[in-house]
């Protein structure tokens, strides 16, 4: 499959040739390593089987560490019934992808949707591959296919005792059509998809620092660049004197660019010793009187905007708190995040001339290589078809590598000032703080009403907050307001008859971005920590409040996840004394979640964690370990947001640099975690991001009940509040 | 010229002498298995061995490494192709974006070779690393096995 563009042919020989132990192929990730193609025969797309009986089974999602590209082939082999030791995995090429217009789908890695959005085209393309291959046996057998079984790569027919393989048959199935109204298995006759132990594809080279991230990529003659981008966000570049810089060891370059400085050199960290010494003076157009105090004001002021837009309206809200007979007000914040993945932002780029044709060749931690290899266009000034994009391992997505591709806008316009040198573009962790497309900033006002049996009356949200796609597709925002922004109030499972939602959409300077799970770290805090405000107006347990308020298909499967979850965490019986509990539930990418949340705190408002219990039901799981390994992580990720997470602006840029002032959980502050799977069946949800959601509401109102005060601003820390792990 | 020891074998470099071991393994040694993450000796994504003792290659300049053994993930001692350390993290599934392990696994096993029967509170004390994609739940469990493991091989 890779051989198909005679120029990467010629280059693949080209870069062997010179680059020795160190040519491209140490750029592929290693599992990606295509198997020889005279062998293999391509079933279909994703299915190539060679004669010896091997499957390789193509990927088109980025793996960043969530599994997939373990999780993504079962889908695959579940129906293929080949036999799963013998299969091996590799990556679907972008630029084939964009040469042979998609033939493997949507390869953007995001939103939570790998499984849940390839399972039914993953599983059909194992289907049909089956049926070919049965085809292809019954044809040699010469017998009807419907006399024809097959179990775990070998096809038999009963009846005559024959018997063949995947791998003698493959060739010829291969030339069959693809058939396209093939059965799937019903769900209680898988053996793969939620049944097996599946040791993941990945670990074995992770184990060993063997895989190559985008940091790792080594190419014959390589150079490496640091770059300072404006510090203010929205500045440019008034002048640079590079006249020590450009005299240090190993410097070749000083690259400006309209709203950046690079240094290029013969190694990263001479880039970077020569960068910290540039005179730069920056223009921060306009933006460098901002502050978190300013934009602080701008979100109050579009709180006090009685124009804002409504994005969910149901009866009236004003006449139900007229007849109130308990009112219940708050008003929540969450602020900028910077995603922090451990692989600082990087990008390789080459330009290259290939007889008088500007050839560009990319290499990305992307999580959208389509999406990347457009970008790399667009910078490098060339046609999207002169570019090879190589998807490298990622070291961390979260969201910070998918839409922006500010990494290879960048490492483009550097390499594009030394044509014919491959140069590799890194971040220092500074720069990747104070450069990013930060988690939305909300302030969040509800207001409800209860009347005199406690029961709730009326509901009004108003959400001042930051819009991602006001930034990325403006015109997808419609009438001022951004619904992706509204997620858990606008699909509120809660059976209230009098509702609003109200949006304020407030964009600053800072630019914004997916962050895993994104409003959903926000917006279930808001509502989940206010239901329980509203219980204790009422008088009433937290578990059975929310119990009396979902009603409907929407809201049961939210109470069903919601009593495992409290079952699990036995939430019916008392905790130990000291300590307290908190519980919320949510509904996010699919899946619906719950969690309990158990603290203890002291006096000095030190908070010790005893356990978490997140429990998710995302319809169908595939790869059960590394569901579970999805809440746990979430819960600490969130955890680290709770606690610590905090960006702040002052004089229009970003405060924090590094991880002592954006601080991260340890390994000495991670609690017991309990993994609850509880896949009801019917329907396909996330992993990564719906066991973000009841975290930072679990926590909070388990300290509430700890504390007897309510916390709404995070992080905690600003609160007075510490780890008593890390304290 | 810096000479020092890499993995077992004498390698010189002619590099400035407060240039961070780390660029020197990665940069100009291309061992690219030891990673860097904020080079601020904040996250121990860069951890190797310098004579036996874990320490963050970012923070560590040539000149004090000049005569040293150092070991990376690339050379860590195995037998049977995986040190304990790296069985148990398998047989754990711990790694998930997998970009801090490597360090995360080279801090480990110098705790180990120092503390054969390390406590939490040896590991809590110790394992500083930072892991994004938090895998934390699944290090513990894999440090106490990789002890008996090494254990029951000595």
């Amino acid at each position: 499959m890779h051989a198909h563009d005679p120029s990467r042919r010629a280059f693949l020989q080209v870069t062997a040739a010179v680059g020795g132990a160190f040519c491209l192929e140490l750029a592929v990730p290693a599992v990606a390593r295509a198997p020889s193609k005279a062998q293999a025969a391509d079933v279909n797309v994703w299915v190539a089987i060679h004669p010896d009986d091997r499957v390789v089974i193509r990927i088109a999602r980025s793996e960043m560490g969530q599994g997939s590209s373990t999780g993504l082939p079962m889908l695959v082999a579940e129906e293929l019934e080949c036999d799963w030791a013998n299969v091996s995995i590799e990556f679907a090429s972008v630029t084939e992808s964009l040469a042979r217009n998609h033939p493997w789908g949507n390869m953007g890695t995001g939103g939570s949707r790998s499984i849940r959005e390839s399972q039914d085209y993953l599983r059909k393309a194992g289907a049909a591959a089956r049926r070919m291959l049965v085809t292809a046996a019954a044809g040699e057998f010469g017998v009807p296919v419907s006399e024809c079984g097959v179990a775990k790569g070998v096809i038999t027919h009963a009846p005559s005792g024959r018997r063949t393989t995947f791998g003698k048959v493959a060739a010829k199935a291969a030339m069959l059509d693809v058939p396209n109204d093939v059965e799937l298995k019903d769900p209680k006759d898988w053996t793969l998809i939620g049944k097996a132990n599946v040791p993941r594809f990945d670990l074995p080279d992770k184990v060993r620092g063997k895989p190559v991230y985008g940091i790792d990529v080594a190419l014959p003659g390589m150079l490496h660049a640091s770059l300072a981008q404006c510090p203010v966000f929205g500045g440019s570049v008034k002048s640079v004197d590079s006249s020590v810089a450009r005299e240090m060891r190993g410097v070749k370059r000083i690259v400006q660019l309209p709203d950046a400085v690079a240094v290029v050199a013969d190694n990263w960290w001479r880039a970077n010793q020569a960068l910290k010494v540039l005179k730069i003076e920056w223009d921060d157009a306009g933006n460098g009187g901002a502050s978190s105090a300013t934009i602080l004001d701008y979100l109050k002021a579009g709180q006090a905007d009685a124009n804002a837009p409504t994005a969910r309206k149901e009866g009236d809200v004003d006449a139900a708190f007229a007849q109130a007979a308990k009112i219940v007000e708050a008003e929540y914040f969450t602020p900028y995040l910077n995603h922090a993945t451990m692989e600082p932002q990087n990008c390789t780029a080459w330009f290259r001339d290939e007889g008088g044709t500007t050839r560009l060749d990319v290499w990305a931690p992307t999580q959208s290589g389509e999406a990347s290899a457009m970008v790399a266009a667009r910078a490098g000034d060339v046609p999207v078809a002169n570019v090879n994009l190589t998807k490298t391992q990622l070291g961390g997505g979260f969201g910070r590598r998918g839409g922006f591709q500010d990494f290879v806008k960048y490492a483009v316009a550097i390499a594009k000032t030394m044509p014919g040198t491959p140069i590799k573009t890194l971040w220092s962790r500074e720069e990747d703080m104070q450069h990013d497309f930060y988690r939305p900033i909300s302030l969040t006002r509800m207001k409800a009403s209860l009347d005199a049996s406690g029961r709730l009356t009326g509901w009004h949200t108003k959400i001042a907050c930051s819009s991602i796609t006001a930034w990325l597709e403006p015109s997808r925002v419609k009438n001022g307001v951004d619904m992706q922004a509204c997620g858990s109030f606008v699909d509120s499972p809660y059976a209230v008859a009098n509702q609003q939602v109200d949006f304020s959409l407030r964009n600053t300077h800072v630019p914004v971005g997916y962050w895993r799970s994104v409003y959903y770290s926000q917006n279930p805090f808001f509502r989940e920590c206010f239901v329980d405000e509203m219980a204790q107006a009422a008088g009433q347990d937290p578990y059975a409040f929310r119990r009396t308020l979902l009603s409907g298909e929407h809201g049961k499967r939210n109470l069903a996840i919601l009593d495992a979850v409290a079952k699990a965490a036995d939430w019916g019986t008392p905790a130990a004394s000291g300590l307290h509990r908190g519980i919320a539930v949510a509904a996010a990418y699919g899946s619906y979640t719950a969690g309990v949340v158990e603290v203890a705190v002291d006096a000095q408002n030190r908070i010790r964690i005893s356990r978490v219990v997140i429990g998710v039901d995302p319809g169908h799981v595939v790869d059960v370990d590394a569901a579970k390994a999805q809440i746990e992580g979430a819960v600490i990720f969130a955890l680290s947001a709770i606690v610590y997470g905090d960006i702040t602006l002052a004089n229009g840029r970003v405060n924090e640099r590094n991880f002592n002032d954006y601080r991260m959980l340890h390994l000495r502050d991670t609690p017991r975690i309990d993994a609850l799977l509880v896949p009801s069946g019917g329907f396909w949800g996330g992993m990564g991001e719906p066991p973000m959601a009841c975290v930072a509401p679990a926590l909070v109102n388990a300290l509430a009940a700890a504390t007897g005060k309510r916390v709404r601003t995070l992080p905690l820390v600003k609160a007075g509040y510490s780890l008593a792990t890390s304290a | 010229m810096i000479e020092l020891k890499v993995n077992g074998a004498v390698r010189r470099v002619d590099v400035e002498p407060e240039m961070p071991l780390l660029w020197v393994l990665r940069d100009e040694l291309k061992l690219t298995g030891t990673k860097f993450g904020c080079g601020a000796g904040l996250c121990g994504a860069c951890t190797v061995h310098v004579d036996g003792r874990a320490m963050r290659s970012c923070s560590v300049p040539m000149s004090a490494v000049r005569g040293k053994s150092i070991t990376t993930i690339e050379g860590l001692p195995t037998r049977s192709g995986l040190h304990p350390v790296q069985q148990a993290w398998l047989d754990a599934q711990v790694p998930q974006c997998g970009y801090c392990q490597p360090g995360m696994i080279m801090a480990v096993a110098a705790l180990l070779a120092e503390k054969p029967h390390p406590t939490d509170a040896d590991i809590d004390g110790t394992i500083g690393n930072i892991c994004r994609c938090s895998t934390y739940v699944r290090v513990r469990p894999a440090i106490h096995a990789a002890a008996k493991m090494l254990i029951a091989k000595a």
